[in-house]
């Protein structure tokens, strides 16, 4: 599938780079306001499903790079990755860790195993849509 | 530590591709350091046990499930862990020369590195459920080494009917072992060991016994489960070595000595023991006498010794006990020594058939050296320990409390078929005339000997020196299946008595019984095959065959490839369960109160009712797909009026994403056409109102039911002071409640991984001419 009329040519190309932006927005800012690694994942997904409507699943291969199973797996691997902080020093699994970094001037940042596993679930969900769509248009060429 | 101990298997078994790449040829002498090292690490802990003492090591893993990574280490697990390491030491050698330039070497040892760290984790494991995941890997291992050769359509038929006796016999251990919990209200073996309640005046411990009997049966091949054990040989033979003499067989008899001292206090304990032990170890001294492959022979006189064992735990006596400790470490060390020996002769000799062996005591003779000394110890001859230990075995049969007269005379008809397996073990291929093999007979590689010399020469020095491994862990082994601390005082000699007379005439019986080998074999055969025809054996495969037939036939009912069937099948089972679970349960209440809904509650739900009607009544594919994504967005108009943001954003987006992938999938359907008749339209119409009403009620009458107290104002609460967020929601999906979530995208990845080779495999089935 390959549309060829300007407007979405270039309503894609403005577009995409901003929802992605938003997708991390939402991602990080997840913890306390609406958002999170799921709602980011299928706006980043949106976001590449535009760009495929526009200009065909091979260009958004390419401009993804990576293959979006792959994408997937690393998401996977996020998350199980997040647990072992707590098994390495002999908690229970799952159980969260915290670490807060000062920032320059005031506030800090705030990093943890949750956030690591809500980065997993966005790039899970990521990689799941995307072998969905790509793998639907690719069949039909 | 003993963490690590436990689990540096599995972290090997990762390491072994590169390592393979590096060692080459060595690689079984390079794997071989970690359980050499495993092996010294559990000798450190002998002084700490021998006081009698039980280490309890203790990792969480799933506290709230009560599941944790428990070790106990005490005399007992000491004895099975050191047996595990030191024989898999060797095996490990003996593997790099038995299978070299094995295309699957490297792959071989991955699995047997697992197989090893599972066995080591089952005999080591406190708790109950670790040990069941234990118990469990090593069925699976097993699966996999003894399917190793799997482009053998018979290593692949016999590995999965190991798996299905072994993996079929852990789910009602499963059973046995919930009943257990339920029982003592412990998950840990050693809590259910300290205790002094007597578990056997519980109403369920009849079938915990039950269970947790067959479990084991299965695993250590008693009758009539038996029959797994010899088709096991499609393995290489190196797993056959581990199998028969350290591992996997002997987890079902750890287990039975494990709980003997909670459970055994009850006849049917004893008694179901006993008969099934001695059962199978007549069974197995027959089979392995009339068997001629040299792995055969020896795997049936495993199937008697495991027979043996069984039954000492059922006498359950101070003596049995201890002969029980005794045989096993006996009986580990000769078959482990005898199995590399039987990989030596086929490897050199290219045929596994004693009948085509004869005279290689010329052209092998260390080989011979060490056959004799472990075939010594397996018939039982002094002083060797299998010497030990079958004295041990006599003197105990015969002061059993129960069957004493039975049990001594099965025991002695089954060791004396196990003296004239020993001839035909040792005396058939060594000497008499030379007679030609497909290959030319020569001595084994070092590697393919170290492991069998050093095994023989432990049972002559243990032999020679009872009181060596006596005193050095035996007793404690002995104290933890009694339950009473135990002094055990082993000797090679005790004079002129009952069971050395009895040995006596075995040997005797035996050697006549060998002498008359060949002469037997034919008839024994038809015997045999005229018996395999009713056996369990041939059980197994009816059942099997039963299970194909059903299956296939409700295949044919049920998943006969129709959606539309299955969705009418599901929709119906489903919601009419709910709808009579809703009305018994609950009653209907069909008062609605409207009176303070807003004009565009109303409106919203105009939208989604006529969107809905829109979906099912037009002819556009397209509008109806458009239309139920503005069913969707009605609803996520309704998620965000009342205020929950996230939901409302998921399902906007879900949506949106949902009626693109529709799109997608219907440019590539045919054209619209009729596919159905008026008169299923009509049967999916009622169903599929009979579902909406169904579910419209129970949304109803969910505002209603309350079984338990809400557990929101939990998170409410607690978010921010357990998880430092605000958004409950995303604090609920990636803290509270991650395993959930954990979950859910293995599930997302299991479904793109679904459809991606749907349609992978649809584009290559079209590419092909």
């Amino acid at each position: 599938m390959n549309s060829n009329t300007l407007i979405l040519h270039t309503a894609a190309l403005a577009i995409m780079p901003l929802q992605l932006m938003f997708s991390v927005f939402l991602l990080l800012r997840g913890h306390d306001e609406p958002g999170g690694g799921f709602i980011g994942g299928l706006v980043a997904a949106s976001a590449f499903v535009l760009y495929a409507f526009a200009f065909g699943a091979r260009p958004t291969r390419r401009l993804m790079r990576v293959n979006p199973r792959d994408l997937l797996a690393a998401g996977l691997l996020f998350g199980l990755a997040s647990t072992l902080p707590a098994l390495l020093s002999g908690q229970p699994m799952l159980t969260a860790h915290w670490w807060q970094l000062p920032l320059p001037g005031e506030g800090y940042l705030k990093l943890s195993t949750v956030l690591i596993f809500d980065i997993g679930v966005y790039l899970a969900v990521l990689g799941t849509l995307m072998t969905f769509v790509i793998g639907l248009m690719e069949s039909g060429e | 530590m003993m963490l690590l101990a436990v689990l540096s298997g599995f972290l090997l078994a990762i390491a072994v591709p590169v390592l393979y790449r590096l060692a080459g040829n060595y690689i079984g002498w390079v794997l071989a350091l970690l359980p050499a090292s495993l092996t010294g690490y559990f000798l450190n802990l002998i002084p700490s046990i021998t006081g009698g003492q039980t280490l309890v090591i203790e990792h969480q893993w799933m506290p709230s499930l009560g599941v944790s990574l428990d070790f106990m280490v005490d005399g007992l697990s000491l004895v099975f862990a050191l047996l595990i390491s030191a024989i898999g030491t060797f095996i490990l050698i003996y593997a790099g020369s038995y299978l070299k330039g094995h295309r699957d070497l490297g792959r071989f040892y991955v699995i047997m590195l697992s197989f090893m760290a599972s066995m080591l984790g089952l005999v080591l494991s406190d708790n109950l459920i670790t040990f069941f995941v234990f118990w469990e890997l090593t069925s699976i291992t097993s699966y996999l080494l003894i399917g190793f050769n799997h482009e053998d359509a018979e290593a692949r038929k016999f590995a999965l009917q190991g798996l299905f006796v072994t993996a079929g016999g852990g789910l009602v251990l499963m059973a046995g072992l919930i009943l257990l919990i339920f029982m003592t209200g412990s998950y840990s073996f050693s809590d259910i060991l300290a205790s002094d309640q007597p578990l056997h005046e519980h109403s369920y411990y009849v079938g915990a016994t039950v269970c947790i009997l067959i479990g084991a049966f299965t695993k250590s091949a008693q009758v009539p489960f038996h029959f797994w054990l010899p088709n096991a040989m499609a393995a290489p033979t190196p797993v056959s070595a581990f199998l028969h003499s350290a591992t996997m067989v002997k987890a079902g008899v750890y287990l039975l000595a494990r709980l003997n001292s909670s459970m055994g206090e009850h006849e049917l304990w004893s008694n179901a023991l006993m008969f099934f032990g001695a059962a199978t170890m007549l069974t197995g001294a027959y089979l392995a006498f009339s068997s001629t492959g040299i792995k055969k022979v020896l795997a049936y006189s495993t199937i008697m010794a495991l027979g043996t064992l069984t039954m000492l735990i059922g006498v359950g006596t101070e003596k049995a006990t201890t002969a029980f400790i005794c045989f096993l470490v006996a009986h580990s060390l000769y078959k482990g020594a005898l199995f590399m020996i039987a990989g030596a002769l086929d490897h050199e000799t290219g045929t596994k058939d004693i009948t085509r062996m004869g005279g290689l005591r010329r052209a092998m003779p260390n080989t011979a050296i060490i056959t004799c000394l472990a075939a010594l110890s397996l018939a039982g001859l002094p002083p060797l320990f299998g010497f030990v230990a079958k004295e041990l075995l006599l003197e105990s049969l015969l002061q059993s409390p129960s069957w004493s007269l039975v049990l001594v005379t099965m025991a002695v008809v089954a060791s004396m078929l196990v003296v004239a397996v020993a001839g035909i073990v040792f005396i058939k291929p060594f000497f008499g005339p030379i007679s030609t093999t497909p290959k030319h007979p020569h001595e084994a590689p070092f590697a393919m000997l170290v492991g069998p010399a050093v095994l023989s020469v432990i049972a002559l020095v243990f032999g020679v020196a009872p009181f060596l491994p006596g005193a050095l862990v035996l007793d404690a082994a002995v104290s933890s299946i009694y339950g009473n601390s135990v002094e055990t005082a082993l000797a090679l000699w005790h004079g002129v008595n009952v069971p050395l007379m009895l040995s006596a005439v075995s040997l005797l019986a035996g050697t006549m019984l060998f002498a008359s080998w060949h002469k037997l074999q034919p008839a024994l055969d038809t015997v045999n095959s005229s018996v395999s025809r009713v056996g369990p054996e041939a059980g197994y495969f009816r059942f099997m065959l039963g299970i194909t037939q059903v299956a296939s036939w409700q295949t044919r009912l049920l998943q006969n490839g129709v959606l539309g069937i299955y969705l009418v099948t599901l929709v119906l089972v489903t919601f009419g369960l709910v709808g009579y679970t809703l009305l018994t349960r609950h009653g209907l209440d069909l008062s609605f109160d409207f009176s303070n809904g807003y004009f565009y509650e109303f409106g919203i739900a105009l939208l989604i009712v006529a969107s809905t009607v829109f979906a099912s009544v037009t002819s556009s594919r397209l509008g109806s797909v458009a239309s139920v994504g503005v069913q969707g967005f009605g609803v996520a108009l309704i998620f965000i009026h009342f205020s929950a943001p996230d939901l409302g954003i998921t399902q906007l987006l879900v949506e949106t994403l949902t009626v693109i992938l529709l799109v997608l999938v219907l440019f590539r359907l045919p054209p619209f056409v009729s596919l159905s008749s008026p008169l299923e339209r009509s049967r999916d119409l009622t169903v599929a109102v009979f579902a909406g009403t169904v579910m419209t009620l129970l949304m109803l009458a969910v505002l209603d039911i309350q079984y338990f107290e809400s557990i929101s104002s939990y998170y409410i609460e607690n978010s921010y002071e357990l998880a430092f967020g605000k958004n409950i929601v995303n604090v609920i999906l990636v803290d509270f409640r991650q395993l959930d979530t954990l979950g859910e995208i293995f599930v997302l990845g299991l479904a793109a991984l679904g459809v991606y080779s749907m349609l992978k495999l649809k584009a290559e089935e079209q590419h092909k001419p």
